[in-house]
């Protein structure tokens, strides 16, 4: 009986995904466990792995295109089994568990009527109602709004009768943005909190109309400009998350800013005393220092400790209640080909500058590969964005929920400061904090920032 | 100076508008089985046999096909008839009239002849009158191209349309609820019309539209305040025409509060109800709903005699408060 090859679910938040590459042709011999194709979600691409032993046939899953979570792609074959058309079937069937009559095939050479339990455990949907048809249930109101705000019906867990979706659960969703279907980032410390709030939140209709529109929106930019005088780049996955993401953070969540400096000498010059003191170990490429700390990582660090010195601003906003983190997990934005991620150090208090210095470059790597698993980059309770390399000064970066702050950080530069009446040069690094004003007010918020201040100017206090 | 509005029972705001229309207009007489010195089954022309003569209150004899024929034919040749049936069961018996007739002439003459006939149907059941006389048979007649069918829910309502329909060069078919012509309301004096083909919304509100005809409508509006106390806004759609029906105000209403309820009183099946429906789910207030929509309508059974099972054949007060609840908490 062949096996069924399903398009999983890599992703919490994933309904549909696409194959971005095949590696195996139709007709080919595989062993359980071979890579058969490539995933692309959001944000990160996944091999997926033959679930059995055998010929590969009828691969229905093209690549590129989005496909539902839990369709059948591809059906892999015994050795010496009769090969049938088998049709990709409609996901229900499996869905809903039906065994294939055990009859059917035995004779070894007819076709299988039916199709075969799946090899890969499918995915649970939430609609999954007596219907059964695999297509979530949901009012026209409820898919209008999904529409017009992206979100994927089938994700979401609908309150009606026979779990449809309604209104209610669309505004539930886009009020709660971090627990919205196709959100990248669920903090899991603050699931539960905000499973509670799901539901009972009302949203204001402004933010819906703020949203962008999909139909219509295009032709009227592209009427502004002569014809030929553009090409059109159609948007990948992570485009449109990250567009759908910060329309949503920047229309929801009330943003306050707050803008220090800090003198960088002393840290620069720790820095430099930590890197000359590095280790070194042999690599195949020679002798290498088992470390070299960047300011950057130092900013995380100290951003993680300013967040123990003031555990209020260590917070997530639900409707219902505060959430509030026990550790600082330190999100660092990477700009990547196409769009940027946000990989995280998780307990960044609790590690050392260099175990932070080589996670970071680890991660960065694999997000420029784009093989970051979901767990690597979704959740954090604050977040660093850092444009100091392209020598900006200072800028305001947008909260990246579900984070109360995130700290945007600019170049540091030798500038003019007075100090006791005599003009002295020092280097100088603005920051500026981004608030979710909901969670941290702006009292909180700059003791927050002072706090980090305080570590980056006297860094010996990030090393005890 | 009109500081207590002026108050008429239905019936006599439809009397007086028919003794508006015969003063200034001599075209306009009436007919009907014992509407003269009677006063017509339900006392609606009452004196008017005494004011304007038995010339233009008349008498017909016992045969509603007859009498639909002598107002369509003097229609036809410019008078202004407007016959009453005793109960609008019997409009069965005058459906050539009806139906062959007065719908088809304009068409069938090429626009040269119109049929500006008004019929009076009284409607309805609750009144013990048993199955032959307590029929809602208005979506028959709104079937059929070529009619106009009304359904005054309100004595204001019920003059401004009746002499809205006594205007109009077509036929036009008013059903009045038996029930009804007692209610009392404001009524302006003096000659003044309600459009033919226009809903009105009796209530506003955000969360439930609810689409009645007729007495239906009383009910709803007393569903929506008992509603009220529970945080339910209930809109009340007074369809008052069915056919040409007001298609935009039920769609702009649905639009605003995504769910609708059809209440009315004829037979459930094939009906106002489903019009309604199907105008929502054939236009762009589709795209609104959040909810199924749900028709409350009469039984499928000839009306009973026996008064408790009379009521219990169409819907009442707390049917529309229960279908208004669980269609806004999401039951159904």
């Amino acid at each position: 009986m062949p096996v069924e090859v399903i398009l999983p679910k890599v992703d919490m938040d994933m309904a549909t995904g696409q194959i971005s590459r095949w590696f195996v042709t139709d007709g080919q011999s595989v062993k359980q466990g071979d890579v058969l194709f490539e995933i692309e979600t959001d944000k990160a691409a996944m091999e997926i792995d033959a679930p059995a032993s055998g010929t590969v046939r009828n691969i229905s899953g093209k690549e590129g295109v989005d496909i539902p979570v839990g369709q059948p792609v591809a059906w892999i074959y015994a050795e010496g089994e009769a090969y049938g058309s088998v049709k990709a079937a409609p996901s229900t069937s499996p869905l809903r568990g039906e065994a294939a009559p055990l009859g059917a095939g035995g004779g070894g050479d007819k076709a299988p009527s039916v199709p075969p339990t799946p090899a890969v455990s499918p995915p649970t949907l939430p609609t999954s109602g007596e219907g059964g048809s695999g297509k979530a249930r949901a009012t026209p109101l409820a898919r209008r709004l999904a529409r017009e705000n992206r979100l994927e019906i089938a994700a979401l867990n609908g309150s009606g009768p026979h779990g449809r979706v309604t209104r209610a659960d669309i505004m539930a969703a886009i009020a709660q943005p971090s627990t919205s279907p196709l959100r990248g980032e669920v903090a899991p410390q603050g699931a539960d909190a905000v499973d509670k709030a799901q539901g009972s939140a009302l949203h204001p209709t402004s933010a819906l109309r703020a949203a962008p529109s999909p139909e219509g929106e295009g032709d009227a930019v592209l009427k502004l400009f002569e014809q030929g005088s553009y090409d059109l780049v159609p948007h990948d996955n992570m485009r449109k998350t990250i567009a759908r993401r910060l329309v949503e953070a920047k229309s929801t969540i009330p943003h306050f800013y707050l803008t220090l400096d800090c003198e960088l000498d002393a840290l620069l010059a720790l820095r430099k005393q930590l890197n000359d003191a590095a280790p070194v170990k042999k690599t195949d490429k020679g002798e290498a220092p088992v470390y070299k700390l960047s300011v950057n990582d130092m900013i995380i660090k100290a951003m993680a400790m300013a967040l123990m010195a003031v555990p209020d601003a260590n917070a997530s906003w639900t409707e219902s209640a505060m959430v509030k983190h026990k550790h600082a997990d330190v999100g660092v934005a990477v700009s990547i080909p196409g769009g940027l991620i946000t990989p995280i150090i998780r307990k960044a208090e609790t590690k050392t500058l260099s175990a932070i210095s080589n996670e970071m470059k680890d991660l960065a790597g694999r997000a420029r590969n784009r093989k970051l698993k979901p767990e690597e980059y979704q959740g954090g309770t604050t977040a660093v964005s850092n444009l100091g390399m392209f020598g900006i000064k200072d800028f305001a970066a947008v909260i990246n929920p579900p984070h109360a702050t995130i700290l945007a950080v600019g170049a540091g530069e030798e500038r003019a400061v007075v100090k006791k009446g005599e003009i002295k040069i020092a280097t100088i690094m603005s920051v500026t904090l981004s608030t979710d004003h909901r969670a941290v007010d702006g009292a909180l918020g700059a003791e927050l920032l002072t706090a980090f201040k305080r570590y980056i100017e006297t860094p010996m206090g990030m090393l005890v | 100076m009109d500081a207590t509005p002026r108050e008429l029972s239905y019936s006599q705001a439809i009397q007086e508008a028919m003794a508006i229309a015969m003063e200034v207009d001599e075209r306009v007489f009436l007919m009907g089985e014992d509407i003269g010195v009677y006063g017509g089954a339900f006392q609606v022309t009452g004196d008017l046999v005494e004011r304007f003569g038995p010339d233009r209150v008349m008498d017909t004899p016992i045969s509603e096909l007859g009498g639909a024929g002598v107002a369509v034919g003097a229609a036809m040749t410019g008078m202004r008839p407007i016959f009453e049936f005793q109960f609008s069961d019997f409009a069965t018996l005058a459906m050539e009239q009806i139906v062959n007739q007065a719908a088809k002439m304009r068409f069938m003459l090429g626009g040269e002849v119109s049929v500006p006939v008004v019929m009076r149907f009284p409607a309805g059941s609750g009144t013990g009158a048993a199955a032959q006389h307590s029929q809602s048979l208005e979506a028959w007649l709104g079937h059929v191209p070529g009619l106009k069918v009304i359904q005054p829910a309100t004595p204001h309502d019920a003059k401004g349309m009746l002499l809205a329909a006594i205007a109009d060069p077509d036929p036009v078919m008013i059903f009045e609820h038996k029930l009804l012509y007692k209610m009392k309301g404001h009524v302006p004096e003096g000659h003044y019309t309600v459009p033919i083909g226009k809903a009105d919304i009796r209530r506003e509100g955000r969360d439930l539209t609810i689409v009645a005809t007729s007495i239906m409508v009383h009910k709803a509006l007393e569903a929506a305040a008992t509603l009220e106390g529970e945080g339910i806004d209930v809109e009340v759609v007074d369809l008052r025409t069915i056919r040409p029906m007001d298609k935009q105000t039920i769609i702009d209403s649905v639009k605003k509060t995504s769910r609708l309820l059809c209440v009315y009183e004829a037979v459930k099946t094939l009906g106002i109800g489903a019009e309604v429906s199907a105008t929502i789910a054939e236009s762009d207030a589709f795209d609104y709903l959040d909810a199924p929509i749900v028709r409350l309508g009469g039984a499928e059974t000839p009306v009973p005699y026996n008064p408790e099972l009379e009521k219990a054949t169409v819907p009442q007060v707390p049917n529309i408060i229960a279908a208004a609840r669980d269609l806004v908490s999401g039951r159904r």
